[in-house]
């Protein structure tokens, strides 16, 4: 690596990219200093172990990554917008298509909603935090400085550019070398580590943590959506783990699982990425199916339809996910009898999903609907998700899957369901919870006009990709002929891709619009909820959630007790003290160590990449020898918080 | 976070507090990644361990005395670490102290022989970077030796704790997690040596 | 009701526009029995979906209309939580739907690993696709010739493809023939195809393989059988023949003009037996690959840019020109 390499240059996209970057960091630096913001900083923010503040940041970030994604895609839509645009060369349009899929599946979609699992679930089950506070930082800080990582590709040493599936030997070091596909890899492996952590976490914490009297039969759907999530986190990530790792193993130290030399064997990466690849997809879109579940019932007036069948739907599903993985290469070849099964197993994971929307369809039935904001996003789901359902059993079956694998219509396919399932969920459950985190609800008109907005320039994006694709336009390609035909279609896609980059802005438009006007919420049931979150006297929940652990006697207990005008009201006597974490800095710190470990890695910089090592480890042993047993709230303090009268 | 402590006299001493009652569940499904980890590396090595290209086969270098030493050596430590969680259950420091210890002596000469096997294997022309075969074998292999490595630094820093601090709820749940974590290599252990060495050799010689 | 209703106009009249030019998308244009086979398949699942698609929304539209939130709602029923027959019936639909989906789906994947059933009794022609970065070398071993980045076919007879790659993983496809299979390096795979008009297709590579995949194509002349044996002989007697020399610089990422050969690069190697052998043929020539933001690759983008400019410049220059 020479240093006139070390930043990436000549480009005026990445020169206003840098200058940006710049300006940014030193606005952000002069406000700290200026209002003296540092110590609020560092102790409300950087050393929190509060499960409601991380969720938070999750979720700061993974929009900042959908403001990055999303310009990603509009780049791409803008070359392509025309046959033969000069705008991108293939080599710069390749690594936008990579860092697009990448950062959307791992740094977007992944931690928005585990964001929101983190704000919800532990006030969804009558907790006062998660089983491992401390933990829940490093995983928030893993993930943040794996996605940093990741990001500052775009300016140091070059993006990636093998495709978010990184196929080898395409992402070998002979024929992709540099630090680019280093930094997929480093990136990935760090914020996996704190995936894998969330996923032991919160499996404990609803399974250990729940409210007296909350049997897992009581459960909110979002947070039994939640507890399936999780066991696949915990069964599919170490499969990612150990595949990063055998590739860098190849990039680095030359060994051959996956290289042309040395026998190794490209279709095993193919295989194990898949094996987490599906998966993960199924970790992304369970938690929406829990938020729909929550958002309809709520709006509906009603009980969930079929809450038994969607819990055993999901275990289906989750059990599927882990089973169909080899139909993302029909065409690899396995023979006849591979393809069939995984064909029948791939159109069987239909089934469960089919019995889940009827089962919300006919939980609207004999409801009481309000068009609310969350709800329209909920209907916006139903009626564009099953456009991706049905096309995901045609691409199911393989002997047709030869003619669509590797086109615009598995493209458009997997946008359908991972934006009208997962992005639509992250909105409506952002916008649900939204009064539960800052105290306010969004704006309900501007709400609306995003809604709409987003969801014709998503269909307008999207519908024509079906037919590009049938008309044998390949995945990936920078740009095509006049002649090809698919100039009209791709522009039309294109004008559907900036509403939606307009919707987004709009969206964004409104968190300001809300902070600055809408009126605050006196009580901490904003939407008349259901579950235990909305049961909070405050319209945000003090540190401890609840200053009384709520006694659980069925399904959508809240519910049923403001039916029965019978909402507990608290005593001073039914207060007692409350044992709560401690904030630390270390989990902070161990990321900036996984920083510079990772980037020393990238690089081939082994003395960084131990001296980061050494730093990870110090801050584990640290954090072995230290007995930090938390602290106790008084009484007094939480009779004052809850402005309870004597 | 609940802050409950049990005083039972049943209990066992790991399990009094939430806390560590909440840590052993976690570890546990903890180990469950780990299988799943150890489930793709095996897969890993048997999808290649045919494809040795221009080196040598892995039945090949295989040495049974070696063999036979680590495996001797890390199925007796798993044996003393569990006198040494028996011991700890007595309350009884020293005891939990001498047999940890042996534990650990017991895992550095495991460690010691496969470092020698592997010097051996590297000399005889057999590296990472020799084939697909060589290169599973030595992550496969690599990864639980790097986990025993890992292992005895830890056992160690939790004596350091228990001997300043001597066995309390908190002291005594690291132990029994540590405790866990080392017969789960173990278990490994047995699965490498059937798939990786016994096949290997088989293979080769049968 | 009212609020989803620009909704499903707008969905409306684009399915009907984009229907519309449903018979020229080359998927569903097939112009052999393998293609068409497919296109049976994905029109017979086509008609399902649009079922599905017409159930949901029906229900959705009635249910959203009838139990809005209104002055004189009536209906209402907040426990109403769940109804055996509806479950079973809901979960014994889509059942039945994916077993009447499942069975042709299997036939046609088993009828697709071997020639079509209408030409199985012919002696199929056997051809090797190789991919290299970013070309694809067409071998024929019984008439002993080999072409780059073009192929000719002969019409209602089989072909069989035996694809592999001498780098990247690249799929082969010929959309209007039928679907594609990987080409990889070290692996052979086999994929029957069948022209039944003669004519000029598009064939290109459907799998991502870096910086030149988007031209990575080759076009096909489906011809009658005297036509493709004359060419064949023809081009036994008046090609050059292929030097090894030559082929490793086919090895060369980069894109080449079409070529044709009176000798296959199969006495050299096959580079399903043998994965590295374009890696060592690019150290043999000093080849480097570049790190992507270096200095020295920036030069070489630019020089192949100003190269493919010339090139089209030059042909723009002679007319259309198809060579052969």
């Amino acid at each position: 690596m020479k240093w006139d390499e070390f930043f990436v240059t000549g480009d005026p996209l990445i020169y206003g990219a840098d200058v940006s970057i710049v300006l940014t960091m030193v606005g952000i630096l002069f406000y700290l200093t200026k209002y003296k913001k540092w110590k609020w900083l560092w102790t409300e923010w950087l050393t929190t172990v509060d499960h409601k503040k991380l969720g938070i940041m999750y979720i700061v970030s993974a929009v900042l990554m959908l403001f990055r994604g999303g310009v990603d895609a509009l780049l791409m839509r803008t070359q392509l917008a025309i046959p033969e645009a000069k705008f991108l060369d293939s080599q710069h349009y390749n690594e936008i298509f990579t860092t697009h899929g990448t950062i959307m599946i791992i740094f977007m979609a992944m931690p928005f909603l585990i964001g929101l699992i983190n704000v919800v679930v532990p006030l969804q089950i009558g907790a006062r935090d998660v089983a491992y506070p401390y933990l829940n930082a490093v995983s928030f800080w893993t993930f943040f400085i794996g996605a940093m990582l990741f990001n500052i590709s775009f300016v140091i040493g070059g993006s990636p550019s093998a495709g978010w599936t990184s196929y080898m030997p395409l992402a070998s070091n002979e024929l992709s070398p540099g630090p680019g596909q280093n930094y997929y890899l480093w990136g990935l492996q760090i914020a996996g580590i704190g995936t894998l952590l969330t996923g032991i976490n919160f499996l404990v914490t609803i399974l250990k943590m729940r409210a007296p009297g909350m049997t897992l039969f009581r459960m909110p759907m979002f947070t039994w959506s939640s507890l399936v999530t999780m066991v696949i986190i915990i069964f599919a990530f170490p499969i990612l783990t150990v595949a990063l790792a055998l590739m860098s193993f190849d990039r680095l130290f030359g060994s051959h699982f996956f290289t042309l030399q040395g026998e190794g064997m490209d279709m095993l990466w193919a295989n194990l990425f898949w094996l987490w690849g599906h998966p993960e997809v199924y970790i992304v879109i369970l938690p929406a199916f829990g938020m729909f579940s929550e958002i309809i019932s709520t709006f509906s007036k009603k009980t969930l339809f079929g809450y038994k069948a969607m819990i055993w739907s999901m275990l289906l599903i989750a059990g599927y996910s882990f089973m169909v993985w080899v139909h993302h290469f029909f065409t690899m070849g396995s023979g006849a009898a591979v393809n069939s099964v995984f064909s029948i197993t791939t159109m069987a994971i239909g089934i469960p999903t089919g019995v889940k929307i009827f089962n919300w369809l006919f939980t609207m039935y004999r409801g009481k609907i309000q068009f609310t904001t969350p709800m329209l996003w909920s209907l916006g789901f139903i009626v564009n998700f099953v456009i991706g359902g049905v096309t995901g059993v045609m691409l199911a079956m393989a002997a047709a899957d030869y003619q669509y694998h590797n086109t615009y219509f598995l493209v458009s396919h997997f946008h359908y369901v991972l934006i009208a399932g997962t992005v639509f969920a992250c909105f409506a459950g952002l916008i649900y919870w939204y009064p539960k985190m800052f105290g306010y609800k969004l704006n309900e008109r501007i709400g609306k006009w995003v809604f709409w907005l987003f969801t014709i320039g998503f269909n307008v994006c999207f519908m024509p990709q079906y037919f590009l694709g049938l008309d044998g336009m390949p995945r990936r390609v920078y740009t095509y002929s006049e002649e090809s035909g698919w100039g009209p279609l791709n522009m039309l896609s294109t004008v559907g891709g900036f509403m939606m980059g307009i919707a987004f802005l709009v969206l964004v438009y409104n968190m300001y619009y809300s902070f600055r006007f809408a009126k605050r919420e006196t009580t901490g049931d904003a939407w008349d909820g259901r579950t235990l979150e909305w049961s909070t006297p405050s319209a945000m929940p003090p540190f401890y959630n609840f200053a009384k652990i709520p006694e659980v006697t069925g399904l959508d207990h809240f519910w049923r007790q403001k039916q029965a005008g019978k909402v507990e009201k608290l005593t001073a006597k039914d207060i007692k003290k409350i044992h709560m974490p401690s904030n630390s800095g270390v989990p902070f710190i161990m990321g900036s160590f996984f920083f510079i470990l990772g980037f020393g890695f990238v690089f081939g910089w082994m003395w960084m990449a131990i001296l980061g090592g050494i730093g990870v480890i110090g801050t584990l042993i640290y954090r072995s020898f230290e007995y930090d047993d938390g602290y106790y709230v008084s009484e007094e303090e939480v009779i004052e918080t809850e402005k309870i009268s004597k | 976070m609940a802050h409950v402590e049990t005083h039972d006299p049943n209990t066992p001493l790991e399990y009094r507090s939430e806390t560590g009652r909440l840590n052993i569940l976690g570890f546990w499904i903890f180990l469950g990644a780990e299988i799943a980890l150890f489930a793709t590396l095996f897969a890993t090595y048997m999808v290649l361990t045919h494809r040795i290209a221009d080196g040598p086969a892995l039945g090949e270098l295989f040495e049974v005395k070696s063999l036979l030493i680590q495996t001797f050596l890390l199925l007796t430590s798993s044996f003393t670490c569990g006198l040494a969680v028996h011991e700890m259950r007595r309350h009884n420091v020293k005891g939990l102290m001498l047999w940890m210890i042996i534990t650990l002596g017991l895992g550095l000469g495991f460690l010691y022989f496969e470092i020698q096997e592997f010097l051996h294997f590297i000399h005889e022309g057999a590296n990472i970077g020799t084939s697909a075969a060589w290169s599973g074998f030595f992550v496969l292999v690599g990864t639980h030796g790097a986990h025993v490595t890992f292992g005895i630094f830890w056992v160690t820093m939790v004596l350091i704790q228990v001997a300043k601090r001597g066995l309390t709820p908190a002291t005594s749940a690291k132990v029994f997690i540590t405790s866990l974590y080392w017969h789960f290599l173990d278990v490994v252990w047995i699965f490498i040596f059937t798939a990786v060495y016994l096949m290997g050799m088989v293979m080769h010689h049968g | 009701m009212q609020r989803l209703k620009p909704f499903f106009t707008i969905g409306l009249v684009m399915a009907v526009f984009m229907l519309s030019g449903c018979s020229e998308m080359v998927v569903l244009d097939p112009k052999g029995p393998v293609g068409e086979e497919q296109k049976d398949l994905i029109m017979y699942s086509i008609w399902f979906m649009l079922f599905i698609l017409l159930v949901v929304y029906a229900l959705t539209a009635f249910i959203v209309y009838k139990y809005r939130d209104r002055k004189n709602h009536t209906g209402y029923d907040p426990d109403n939580e769940g109804s055996h027959l509806l479950e079973t019936i809901w979960w014994i639909i889509p059942i039945i739907i994916v077993v009447a989906l499942s069975i042709p789906t299997v036939k046609t994947i088993y009828s697709l690993e071997g020639p079509p059933a209408e030409t199985k009794d012919q002696k199929p022609l056997v051809i090797h696709a190789t991919s290299v970065d970013w070309k694809w070398v067409f071998t024929y071993p019984e008439q002993d010739i080999e072409t780059v980045n073009y192929l000719h076919i002969p019409e209602d007879r089989p072909v069989l493809f035996k694809l592999t790659s001498a780098d990247s993983m690249a799929s082969f496809w010929i959309p209007q023939l039928g679907g594609q299979k990987y080409a990889m390096a070290g692996m052979e795979t086999e994929l029957y195809l069948q022209a039944n008009e003669s004519g000029t297709y598009k064939g290109r590579n459907a799998n991502f393989t870096g910086e030149g995949f988007t031209d990575h194509t080759f076009d096909v002349m489906a011809m009658s059988d005297e036509e493709f044996e004359k060419w064949a002989s023809e081009t036994k007697a008046d090609a050059p023949k292929l030097s090894k020399e030559q082929y490793d610089k086919l090895m060369l990422p980069g894109h080449v003009k079409e070529m044709t050969f009176s000798s296959t690069h199969l006495k050299f190697v096959n580079h399903a037996d043998q994965a590295d052998y374009a890696l060592d043929a690019r150290e043999r020539l000093g080849y480097k690959s570049l790190v992507p933001h270096s200095k020295e690759a920036k030069e070489r983008r630019e020089e192949e840019k100003k190269k493919k400019q010339e090139e089209r410049e030059e042909s723009e220059s002679h007319g259309d020109s198809h060579a052969h």
